[in-house]
């Protein structure tokens, strides 16, 4: 009992800590706060290519999306962090987390949009025409915002993930929340403050957690 | 050279091509190995607190409640970092393959139980009256009538989110299991020539292209319908 306190809740080594523990959460919310729009925004894109008329556009869109489904983002993440510099492009830890993460969210909230805009009756679409909207208007006036509404669990589901995902950018040396933990770690010999980050992660992501259990419920009943 | 040439050189590399491809062969089997039993055991663990939780005692209810919204609040890494950083400290030293085994077991577990636990409540109250009036008793109404219908449902979600916590087997590479991730990245060292990364993606994609086409087919093929 001694030692697990010791090692794990040590309360000298959260007071030593503390500071840079906040500076990392700040990180972990300036990378969600960069990631989850670009990568929302893409999806939408990817989303309106899936749905186009055309067959190569479709084609495309589902190449685009299995792909970036099919790849762990760590592995995206390290072939643009570390393989990339061998074709003399060399990015910055946060250029290349932002790039990864953002291709690899966008086939997800890119398949959720796509859902979303099917489960709206074409009547939505033929009518908001045939009252003289344009193809844009109507996507962006009628359909989005009925299709935002049908997949608000998964949208929240996703971004619950995208939150979860930029814990990854500390193996690229980004200094997020876990990557300053690990170092923290490792100067004190001492895993509170991995606990410490953990605990932070929990108060970030909890009500997130919840909102989304929610909403799932509410869909379903 | 040309720079298409340059490309090919950087990237596609022949003889490490042939170098190397045993070693992300070697990682292939170890991710494969680590993804089953992830499967095995998460998945049965879920059904197991999802049953437990039908019964709908606080003693059970509020304690897997708890873990269920812990595990899915925290990134794996997080937990890959303290169990393998933080219990040798505590005298208990698990090999990097056993954490991660147990981090994205106890991970699918929480989100499987989520899944079912939904899925139980999906099936209408009467089925459990009915049940019960026939003379069955609760376990057994569980077993034959409630989890049948119930499991079906679950299918599409549980198959997606299974997908996407194996992937996180590529963690693995932080804490030094030879998985395809940690192969490729260290034969990059080794060979000063990002080829191996490439191999290390198309494994991925060789493992993981099949299941996300699975994924899709079992989403229509399973779509809840209401009547």
């Amino acid at each position: 009992m001694e030692d697990l306190i010791q090692q794990f809740f040590n309360v000298d080594i959260m007071m030593q800590t503390w500071p840079l523990m906040l500076r990392g959460l700040g990180m972990t919310l300036l990378l969600c706060a960069i990631v989850i729009p670009l990568g929302a925004l893409a999806g939408l894109l990817v989303a309106v290519a899936g749905l186009s008329r055309s067959l190569a556009g479709r084609i495309a869109m589902r190449i685009y999306v299995d792909f970036f489904r099919a790849i762990p983002p760590l592995v995206l993440l390290i072939f643009i962090y570390s393989a990339l510099p061998f074709a003399g492009i060399n990015l910055s830890p946060l250029t290349a987390v932002v790039i990864a993460f953002t291709l690899n969210t966008s086939s997800f909230y890119g398949e959720i949009f796509r859902a979303g805009i099917e489960s709206v009756g074409q009547g939505q679409w033929h009518a908001a025409r045939a009252t003289g909207l344009t193809a844009a208007q109507t996507l962006g006036h009628v359909i989005i915002p009925q299709a935002a509404r049908n997949v608000l669990p998964d949208l929240a589901s996703n971004t619950l993930e995208v939150m979860k995902l930029t814990a990854l950018a500390s193996v690229v040396s980004f200094a997020e929340l876990l990557y300053s933990a690990d170092m923290a770690r490792s100067v004190t010999y001492n895993a509170t403050p991995i606990v410490m980050a953990a605990a932070l992660y929990l108060v970030i992501m909890w009500p997130l957690v919840r909102l989304a259990g929610r909403l799932e419920h509410r869909i379903a009943t | 050279m040309s720079n298409f040439e340059r490309f090919l050189d950087t990237f596609f590399k022949w003889p490490i091509i042939v170098e190397y491809t045993p070693a992300i062969l070697n990682g292939m089997l170890v991710t494969i190995l680590i993804g089953a039993a992830v499967v095995v055991t998460g998945i049965a663990l879920g059904l197991l607190l999802a049953v437990l939780r039908s019964y709908r005692l606080r003693i059970f209810s509020w304690p897997i409640i708890i873990f269920a919204d812990i595990m899915r609040a925290l990134p794996p890494l997080v937990l890959v970092l303290l169990f393998f950083f933080g219990l040798p400290n505590l005298g208990i030293s698990l090999s990097g393959f056993t954490v991660l085994w147990l981090v994205l077991s106890l991970t699918l577990a929480a989100f499987a139980e989520e899944i079912f636990w939904a899925g139980i409540t999906s099936v209408r109250k009467g089925q459990w009256d009915a049940a019960r009036a026939s003379g069955l008793t609760a376990t057994q109404t569980l077993i034959y009538i409630i989890l049948p219908q119930a499991v079906r449902i679950t299918i599409p979600p549980l198959t997606n989110r299974t997908i996407a916590i194996v992937k996180n087997t590529a963690l693995g590479t932080v804490i030094g299991v030879p998985e395809i991730l940690n192969q490729a990245t260290t034969a990059v060292s080794f060979a000063g020539n990002a080829t191996p990364l490439t191999l290390g993606a198309i494994a991925y994609l060789v493992l993981f292209l099949p299941v996300v086409t699975l994924g899709r087919w079992i989403e229509t093929r399973f779509a809840w319908k209401r009547a």
